[in-house]
């Protein structure tokens, strides 16, 4: 298979890439830039950095989970699979439906194992879906928590209003380059993840003790799709989160950050997840999140933490939906676009 | 450079602590200035007169070059304009105060015995809803749980002061007074202006309660 055809066929992966870029990296950067206290180009950078370090090193744990759901073993299926999730995602949008990328990646590989007669796990399914609903939660209770903590610590240390911007505007950029690493960690799998059964890149021995694997270098091209992503589109919706959707100070944005990543770092750290087990602890399951219903459990969590009794039952109806509604949809398309590619195309996607 | 950074933050920080204590000294002169005026001290008063204009000008470049430093290097813009607001509201405090005694320098309200008290009353109160707005925008600055309190004490004192504005006015008016209408007009004119410097600490007092909750995590 030639670079053309190989390039041809990943282009739906990089398109899913490139959309993460523009929509996610406004979840980590989103309010410190559009606050301005960060310059965007600034942003940008650190986040594509560490994006792309998050992807290529600690990518493969939540890729493998999708692969046991369903490991797609043709180029063209893979095509299909990540094409049809970026239509869903793209006209749920469109709609204003609430939609992730993450549900609709899985409901295409489930569209994918219907129109190739495998079977889906049922355990791995349940483990997926079980990480959607445990995803916002963990995110509500570190925000929560988090909130307390520093709230109380402020009042105790009285630190000067200088001094705290400084220390919260340092705060963001540290936590934003660890958000963006285990976005680039846990979303990868979103991007390239159905690839990589099929995906034709040879191990590349660099020196004696580092192995450039051809995952890794799938997960390269994925994570330098979301920094384009980054780059070209993502100022536009920093700028709409930063003055708009999610009003935050800037100590509470910076909590919501800190939450969201750790819920998507927990959902893809290799380490932790092996530590849990040697200690006996049941692990957390390696599975891509949507850091955006990451972000809105977070965000609820700091408005019960303040004492508002008025949660946002519109929102947590939505989210719900969109667990049931997307990965349906995009699994009924899919299923369709794998026919015609099949029949009409004469491409071969499955084996 | 977040070194650097951190070092214009501690030099902005002393900055802001030293206008701060220009505006309690300017505060503090006022107060001196009254009672000089009225024990008849009329080259003491003089003197204070050229103390809180230097005074006056000291917080003017203090306040640009603070404003300068905040816009150039430091502060979230959320805080930035906030600070901002007040460090220029505060100056109103000196300006009104240094105001009142330029007048007074030059126009020598003749003040009956019977209500001099009065006027330094006036003046004492003032200095203290001075000195209780500068804990107000310190506690803003370092310890927000406080700024409540010096806020109360900024409204005692100005409605201290505003009983015994009506006093003055009422003895000044009143059907016991012989003076002229003139003279009585004059009077009522230096008791409103001096009301007026807690007047403005009122004012502030305000605005920062809103920027208090604005600052609340």
């Amino acid at each position: 298979m030639n670079t053309a055809t190989i390039l041809f066929f990943l282009s739906s992966g990089l398109f899913l890439g490139w959309s993460l870029g523009a929509n996610d990296a406004a979840n980590i950067f989103g309010t410190a830039v559009g606050s301005r206290m960060i310059k965007f180009t600034s942003a940008a950078i650190i986040c594509s950095i560490f994006v792309i370090i998050g992807a290529v090193f600690s990518g493969s744990g939540a890729a493998h989970t999708l692969g046991k759901l369903g490991a797609i073993n043709t180029l063209g299926g893979a095509f299909t699979v990540a094409f049809t999730s970026a239509v869903t995602v793209f006209s749920m949008t469109k709609l204003s439906l609430p939609v992730s990328t993450s549900q609709a990646i899985v409901g295409g590989i489930i569209g994918w194992n219907l129109f190739s007669g495998k079977t889906t796990e049922p355990t791995v399914f349940s483990k997926i879906v079980g990480t959607w609903i445990l995803c916002p939660i963990l995110a509500f209770v570190f925000s929560f928590i988090i909130y307390l903590i520093t709230r109380n610590i402020l009042k105790k240390v009285k630190i000067h209003l200088l001094k705290l911007d400084f220390y919260t505007r340092l705060g963001l950029v540290i936590v934003g380059a660890f958000g963006s690493y285990s976005l680039g960690a846990n979303n990868i799998a979103n991007v390239m993840g159905v690839f990589v059964p099929s995906a034709p890149f040879k191990d590349i021995q660099l020196g004696h003790f580092f192995m450039f694997s051809g995952t890794q270098q799938l997960f390269l091209l994925g994570g330098l799709a979301i920094a384009v992503g980054i780059f070209t589109y993502s100022k536009k919706v920093m700028m709409t989160v930063g003055s708009g959707i999610f009003k935050l100070s800037p100590i509470t944005a910076l909590i919501v950050i800190l939450s969201s990543s750790l819920v998507l770092f927990l959902f893809a750290s290799k380490g932790l997840h092996n530590w849990f087990v040697s200690v006996g602890i049941p692990p957390i399951p390696l599975v891509p999140v949507s850091s955006s219903q990451a972000v809105v459990g977070a965000v609820i969590g700091i408005g019960l933490a303040k004492g508002g009794r008025n949660v946002n039952y519109k929102m947590l109806f939505k989210i719900s939906a969109g667990w049931v509604a997307t990965p349906v949809i995009a699994a009924i398309i899919c299923f369709i676009a794998l026919y015609i590619m099949q029949n009409v195309f004469q491409i071969l996607v499955f084996i | 450079m977040s070194i650097n950074i951190f070092g214009k933050s501690k030099d902005l920080i002393g900055n802001i602590n030293v206008y701060l204590q220009t505006i309690q000294t300017s505060g503090l002169v006022f107060y001196e200035a009254i009672k000089e005026y009225m024990d008849g001290q009329n080259d003491f008063f003089a003197d204070r007169v050229v103390e809180i204009k230097k005074i006056e000008h000291e917080a003017d470049s203090l306040r640009r070059d603070i404003k300068h430093k905040l816009y150039k290097y430091l502060l979230i813009p959320e805080s930035r304009g906030d600070v901002l607001a007040l460090l220029e509201t505060l100056d109103d405090v000196v300006d009104v105060s240094y105001n009142t005694l330029l007048s007074i320098s030059i126009e020598k309200p003749e003040i009956p015995d019977s209500i001099k008290d009065d006027f330094v009353k006036m003046a004492k109160y003032s200095v203290k809803s001075t000195e209780a707005l500068i804990g107000a925008c310190e506690a803003y600055l370092t310890d927000l749980s406080n700024v409540n309190d010096f806020i109360n004490k900024v409204f005692f004192f100005e409605t201290e002061i505003d009983r015994i504005e009506e006093r003055i006015k009422r003895t000044v008016f009143g059907p016991d007074s012989s003076m002229k209408f003139s003279r009585k007009v004059h009077i009522r004119y230096f008791a409103e202006k001096i009301a007026l410097i807690s007047d403005t600490a009122e004012n502030i007092c305000d605005r920062l309660s809103v920027f208090v909750i604005k600052r609340e995590v």
